[in-house]
């Protein structure tokens, strides 16, 4: 399994990203080396498609549909909770159902 | 540079997304006002925006007053145009005015690092807080309610206990020098 962090480090949430992304894998058993990719100009933001921080991606696919196609960009990405609130990484449940 | 502690706060004169400009001396009945750095597309600020209204609301009757202002370049991001701001401020439907700072002139006078960032003033303008709303970006985990405390410590004539908290969000989106 290919698993892929992509980060810009003006948005504080990697390391909350890094964290909940390790204990889900751990807690599925999943012994998959994360590769982490800093995105660190608009150049790179548009070359590696990243639509904002972080991003992450099971082979290759967004763990989050919804705002993968949203413009490269520099910025902190939303995410959408299970009860609707917003959140600066995915939720539990959405890197679970990636992993799937 | 971020204003320092006990600093009188720099006066502002900026747009408001209801069409009106609005002046620091604007607020000058408010013993206690909430200058607080936000913007459209951060989803820190998504995650607090919620509680800025509910601090503005609960602590009206006092005369407080808190003012959110976007500095951000609207050029790399977009969804923080004046235009966007007026959109999101009626869907949210904010109790609080909603300025921009399109030449970011104020921001560069207050010296905010991160959307939201929090200037407390006293009645004197001084600036009594700064930094985060509360500890938490997650309401349900909240403990320590910075923001609050400080306006009761204002409201009662004393000193915050806590003054200065790290803030925590999107960094502000300066423009690039030309």
């Amino acid at each position: 399994m290919d698993v892929e962090l992509l980060y810009w480090e003006g948005c504080p949430s990697y390391p909350e990203a890094r964290e909940l992304l390790d204990e889900v894998l751990a807690a599925r058993g999943i012994d998959a080396d994360v590769r982490v990719t800093h995105v660190a100009s608009d150049a790179e933001a548009q070359e590696l498609r990243f639509p904002g921080s972080p991003t992450i991606r099971i082979d290759g696919r967004d763990v989050d549909d919804r705002g993968a196609t949203a413009p490269p960009s520099l910025t902190c990405r939303v995410y959408h909770l299970p009860d609707g609130r917003v959140s600066p990484i995915p939720s539990r449940e959405e890197l679970e159902a990636a992993l799937t | 540079m971020t204003l320092s502690l006990a600093t009188d706060a720099p006066p502002f004169d900026l747009p408001g997304v209801d069409g009106a400009n609005h002046s620091l001396d604007d607020y000058a009945d408010a013993p206690v006002l909430a200058v607080v750095w936000s913007c459209n597309h951060c989803p820190y600020v998504l995650a607090w925006e919620g509680r800025m209204s509910a601090i503005h609301r609960d602590y009206a009757d006092r005369g407080f007053r808190l003012v959110a202002i976007n500095s951000n370049d609207a050029e790399r991001y977009p969804a923080d145009s004046f235009e966007a701001m007026k959109q999101h401020a009626s869907e949210q439907g904010f109790p609080f005015d909603y300025l921009y700072d399109e030449d970011q002139s104020v921001a560069r006078a207050y010296g905010p690092e991160r959307t939201p960032e929090v200037f407390l003033f006293d009645a004197e303008r001084r600036l009594v807080y700064h930094g985060a709303i509360d500890d938490s970006r997650d309401e349900r985990a909240v403990s320590e309610h910075y923001l609050r405390d400080a306006i009761d410590a204002v409201l009662e004539g004393r000193e915050p206990a806590t003054r200065d908290t790290p803030p925590v969000g999107c960094t502000v989106k300066w423009r690039e020098p030309s």
